[in-house]
């Protein structure tokens, strides 16, 4: 037999063994995630190796738990989502306010300094989070912000805005100048044009951006550690179940439950707009 | 007329950035640079709301950190960390995408599950991590016992050093940082999948085939004509990569704390600060952070603009 023949059959076999493995390598800690937090906590110290669900014994009492308010003995996270979801939908809104314009400036208008403009903003977007923390956290104390929502939604803005001015830009420059100078001819200033033409026709983008920027400011969880730890009702998610994690009293199935609830909202929105998010992080890699 | 239309679209493309730039320089710049007036100034937390701008300077703090043996023994970690995850997560983030290179049916679904430990909260999977490992009731430990007959729980997340017997030797191995290791690949290959599987249904297919009808086998076919290809994302991929796992802050604190052999430098940074209450210190050491993170953008820099002059 040919080694062509030979490794033919090696990879045919190979492949699927691949997927497969990487299929369970990822979602089996949610999965798991899943199942634990709908079992008593008695029943996984019995039987830790277990995975198979039990309809019988299936509970969502730690839904009840972790979602009730601290005041009814509950851990409270309706509450923390109610704060995540304020932070995130409000770091969603401005940011994009400032990246549109922002973006289609960077790809449409020639003025000095734009080379330099997109440079400025990949610096930006590779700097650590923990180098800018010491100062933001002094900043925001000086300005006594620090346990107000605000300062975390301007730390999350500015974060975020160069990634998605880097992901709309590219978008923009797909959309033919033909079309926008047409608008211009018919008596549109650049503003109309970005409202009247270029924003509707570059809306899949924007949509792509704005989960984007959603699941970061959702997700993160250093800067909410900083500016937010001695306020507990300013907690967002995030924060309240790296909190609760640390101490005995709860029980892990709560804790599970916690992290579905942090998790399904972000997981959902994803599959939503999966196609879009991963084109406008990706599309600069495909041109090599 | 067109010039004036030239010059008028400049002031807008300015305006319209503006806003972009305020922000930018009032919460990213402008600290920064702060952050290295505090790296030189006697800075406590207490007196951090009367600070002023012009204490007077001394370098005390970089003196206090880089005198430390702490500061060497995680900025090893620190370097083990990196290297290790960076490879890992390209590596796997490589063999996924290639074994997703060819349609089949469901793999847009498989594609999308591919990137869910990317996009899912830290805290959550770090937490679920640390469950399943768990030596009590984790579900790893339990199944380790009953299939693999181990005859302890393994630590995972807190055992600094565990020894495998290989061919009969003792091999010390740092449990802890392996298994942060392994966290970081798992959740970083899907952004290494992404890049890559891009930029492999964007390769053109006709050198291949001729490579094929030459006689070239699948391994051949990927070691001479698909790896050249996928080289500058794959560089790209460990510039970016190494980057932000060298600064990588969440992963490692909320897995082990720091604690058995995994404190790496931002970990130590985030105790400076809240631990010590030692502003300046913390300052200090992230400024020292900072320093090796603008050696690798120069780098980065260097290689996008070499690759630019290539092309063309």
């Amino acid at each position: 037999m040919s080694r062509d023949r030979v490794e033919r059959a090696v990879f045919a076999v190979l492949r699927p063994v691949v997927i497969v493995g990487f299929l369970i390598a990822t979602l089996l800690p949610f999965y798991a995630m899943l199942v634990l937090s709908l079992r008593p906590i008695e029943d996984l110290l019995r039987r830790p190796g277990s995975l198979a669900v039990d309809l019988s014994r299936l509970t969502l009492d730690t839904y009840v738990d972790v979602l009730r308010p601290v005041a009814e003995g509950g851990q409270g996270f309706l509450g923390l989502v109610g704060n995540s979801a304020v932070v995130a939908t409000a770091s969603v809104v401005v940011a994009l306010l400032i990246a549109v314009p922002g973006a289609y400036a960077v790809s449409r208008l020639d003025f000095f300094g734009r080379r330099h403009v997109s440079s400025l903003f990949l610096v930006v977007y590779l700097f650590p989070a923990i180098v800018l923390a010491i100062p933001l956290f002094v900043l925001l104390t000086q300005m006594q912000l620090r346990g107000s929502l605000v300062g975390l939604v301007l730390v999350y803005i500015a974060q975020t805005v160069p990634v998605a001015i880097y992901m709309l830009k590219n978008y923009f420059a797909t959309i033919p100048a033909s079309v926008e100078e047409a608008g211009l001819v018919d008596g549109l200033g650049r503003v109309g044009v970005i409202r009247r033409i270029s924003l509707p026709l570059a809306l899949p983008s924007v949509v792509a951006t704005g989960t984007f920027v959603f699941m970061i400011a959702w997700n993160e969880f250093l800067f909410a550690l900083l500016f937010l730890v001695e306020r507990r009702d300013r907690w967002t998610v995030s924060l309240g179940l790296a909190q609760l994690s640390g101490s005995i009293e709860v029980p892990t199935t709560v804790l599970m439950a916690g992290s579905v609830v942090i998790t399904l909202p972000v997981v959902l929105l994803f599959f939503l707009t999966e196609r879009l998010l991963s084109q406008g992080l990706t599309s600069g890699a495909e041109k090599g | 007329m067109a010039r004036t239309l030239r010059q008028h679209d400049a002031r807008t493309g300015l305006l319209l950035l503006t806003p972009t730039l305020v922000i930018v320089l009032a919460v990213v710049l402008v600290p920064l640079a702060w952050s290295v007036l505090i790296a030189f100034q006697r800075v406590r937390l207490i007196d951090v709301g009367r600070a002023g701008l012009f204490d007077e300077l001394t370098s005390d703090n970089f003196a206090r950190v880089l005198g430390s043996d702490v500061l060497w023994r995680s900025l090893r970690t620190t370097v083990a960390y990196t290297a290790g995850s960076t490879v890992l997560a390209i590596a796997l983030g490589l063999v996924a995408a290639l074994a997703l290179r060819r349609p089949f049916p469901g793999r847009s679904f498989v594609r999308a599950a591919m990137l869910i430990p990317y996009v899912a909260p830290v805290v959550a999977v770090t937490f679920v991590w640390r469950v399943l490992l768990n030596p009590e009731f984790g579900i790893v430990n339990d199944w380790g016992r009953r299939l693999f007959g181990w005859d302890d729980p393994i630590a995972f997340l807190s055992q600094a050093r565990g020894e495998v017997t290989l061919f009969g030797l003792d091999v010390p191995v740092p449990t802890a940082l392996l298994t942060v290791i392994a966290f970081e690949g798992w959740r970083y290959f899907p952004f290494a999948f992404l890049f890559l599987l891009a930029r492999l249904s964007a390769l053109p297919g006709d050198v291949e085939e001729a490579a094929t009808v030459d006689g070239a086998t699948p391994a051949q076919r990927f070691r001479h004509i698909v790896l050249p290809q996928l080289m500058p994302v794959i560089a790209v991929l460990v510039v970016l990569r190494t980057i932000w796992t060298f600064n990588e802050f969440d992963d490692v604190f909320l897995l082990t704390g720091g604690a058995a052999g995994t404190e790496v430098v931002s970990v130590r940074v985030y105790e400076l600060l809240t631990v010590q209450r030692n502003v300046g210190a913390a300052a200090a050491q992230s400024v020292l952070l900072a320093a090796v993170l603008v050696v690798l953008l120069g780098a980065y820099l260097w290689l996008l603009r070499r690759r630019e002059g290539v092309r063309s």
